[in-house]
């Protein structure tokens, strides 16, 4: 937009005032004194230097060239007014330079500019985009998949870091980032929400209320496209999808109803992986999950959509929970958070038939399984990995099943983004047949 | 009264005043037109362009174009000049000299709109 390339200009301009007339000052006063002083040429006349060759000799030693004394030897008065001219002229470049150099590192003059590279980039993107607002590890994760599947994506984040590590990734193409709030409805704007290619908006933040914000903001501005919202609380679903927020992703419950899947119909479960997996990443192996009793550990908002799965396919479950009034714990339920011995003995782990480590921290999960695997080999384990940086030890446990709530909704997106329209192969191949000659 | 709006005022003036008293005299006539008034109207001329820069309404805008302007036609002419008496064979001639001189004319009309503007401006923040 002009708005930010005047910006940038204005502040440039007022900032160089002051080392603008430094310089003329140091110049024009160096120039005057080398025309007033009376010199003598190489006759040993009188000899006045002229402006032109003034300002030549100061030109090039105040930039500390020094071609030597032109045109004729200079006599001892223009000598001691050189020297006073040098250090005039030397400090003046120095201090425009160093103000220079101090404006370009200057925090406010780098957004200024980045902004307008931004506002630059996505005005001449020539292709359709998705805008992905919140570069955790699941933006990443879309970002990647978009990537994958020939899309492309404008990402939106709060957080400078996240912003640094996008144009570090080593994609393909350069993903424009905003390091901005993506909650106030002018950065969407920025990014690109009314520019025809722009495909949709994916609000992926860890704040339900952000993520309400842009659903709200970008439904309202351009309601034509589609929507597609992280909620990981049933409250700002139905919020969300009162105004018709397309697509609503609560990776707790998605995670709930695959296990479902998984113990009820094993293979479509495969089949479901297999086609929402991420562009690139190997495929997972069939698994098989007992019917007998589990253990789930943790009834926060995972856990009970995992119980709310087992219940489904009428399989017995025993709960394990750190603080059972403030999760709302049916009255049965084993006190304890499940990474000691005690607690998994109380809740009969030698006669149970699986487990799962689903509290909200990755060490916890791990030492459940750990001790778990201790107590009863045999047992079917499904463990709840909580950040990507916990991924090399999740692999190191040899778990069945990882649930990991940051690769659900990049599937989820990608499988609505990617959704061609929903044609027959007549249709597709009749719509080759016409579209080939054009090209 | 501001320092600041003095200091502004007076260097826009003082770039007319140098220009307009460097312009006076016949047109090519060299004994007329001194080199050091040329030097010290491009100086104050450089001097007021400098501290117009950054404001960001139309009439800052306007200023700046206009001191921009005079201080290309006030190098152009110091640029003959010294083509004039050091570059060229015959030296300076009354020819060289009213091209100066014409160049720095038109430097003072785009000295005095600055002039005109700044009073415009003055008048209209009084009301």
């Amino acid at each position: 937009m002009p708005a930010t390339i005047n910006k940038v200009l204005f502040l440039f301009l007022r900032r160089m005032r002051a080392p603008l007339l430094a310089l003329t000052a140091a110049y024009s006063i160096s120039v005057l004194g080398l025309v007033l002083i009376p010199g003598v040429d190489d006759q040993g006349e009188p000899w006045r230097m002229d402006f032109f060759h003034a300002f030549y000799f100061v030109t090039y030693m105040a930039t500390t060239i020094g071609f030597g004394e032109i045109p004729h030897a200079f006599t001892e008065a223009q000598r001691m007014w050189t020297v006073f001219a040098v250090y005039l002229s030397v400090v003046a470049w120095l201090y425009a330079i160093g103000k220079i150099l101090a404006l370009i590192q200057d925090p406010a003059f780098r957004l200024a500019v980045s902004q307008h590279a931004f506002d630059r980039t996505i005005r001449k993107l020539q292709r359709s985009f998705f805008i992905v607002c919140g570069y955790g590890d699941t933006g990443a994760l879309v970002v990647r998949s978009l990537l994958g599947r020939n899309g492309f994506a404008v990402v939106i984040d709060q957080n400078p870091d996240r912003i640094n590590e996008l144009t570090l990734e080593d994609y393909a193409l350069q993903i424009p980032g905003l390091c901005a709030d993506a909650s106030v409805a002018s950065r969407l704007l920025d990014a690109g929400l009314l520019n025809p290619h722009c495909r949709g908006v994916v609000a992926l933040t860890s704040d339900d209320a952000v993520n309400l914000r842009i659903a709200i903001a970008a439904k309202l501005l351009n309601p034509d496209r589609p929507v597609i919202c992280r909620a990981e609380s049933h409250d700002t679903a139905r919020n969300m999808a009162s105004f018709g927020t397309d697509q609503i992703i609560n990776p707790f419950d998605i995670f709930g109803q695959r296990l479902a899947l998984a113990l009820h119909s094993p293979a479509h479960h495969l089949l479901h992986e297999w086609l929402g997996n991420i562009p690139g990443s190997p495929l997972p192996m069939p698994i098989d999950p007992p019917c007998g009793r589990w253990i789930l550990c943790g009834f926060g908002r995972f856990g009970k959509a995992v119980h709310a799965g087992l219940l489904q396919e009428g399989v017995d479950v025993t709960l394990v929970e750190a603080d059972p009034e403030g999760t709302d714990c049916p009255p049965d339920c084993i006190e304890g958070r499940g990474t000691e011995a005690d607690t998994l003995r109380e809740a009969g782990i030698e006669t149970a038939s699986g487990i799962v480590a689903g509290t909200g921290r990755d060490d916890y999960n791990l030492s459940i399984v750990m001790t778990a695997r201790e107590l009863n080999p045999e047992l079917f384990m499904v463990g709840r990995q909580n950040r990507e940086s916990s991924s090399l030890l999740f692999a190191a446990a040899d778990l069945p099943l990882v649930m990991r709530h940051d690769r659900v909704a990049p599937r989820r997106t990608r499988g609505f983004a990617g959704a061609a329209p929903r044609f027959g192969w007549k249709e597709i191949f009749f719509c080759r047949k016409v579209l080939k000659p054009r090209r | 009264m501001n320092l600041e709006k003095v200091i502004f005022g007076f260097f826009i003036i003082l770039a007319f005043t140098l220009n307009f008293g460097f312009f006076l005299g016949e047109i090519d006539n060299p004994a007329h037109h001194n080199v050091y008034e040329l030097f010290a109207a491009i100086v104050v001329n450089v001097v007021a362009t400098a501290l117009k820069l950054g404001d960001r309404t139309q009439t800052g805008a306007l200023l700046l174009a206009s001191s921009l302007v005079a201080v290309l036609q006030l190098i152009a002419a110091a640029v003959v000049w010294g083509y004039a008496s050091h570059v060229h064979a015959g030296g300076m001639d009354a020819m060289f000299m009213a091209s100066i001189v014409s160049l720095a004319g038109g430097a003072m009309v785009a000295n005095l709109i600055s002039v005109l503007l700044l009073i415009a401006d003055t008048v209209a923040l009084r009301r």
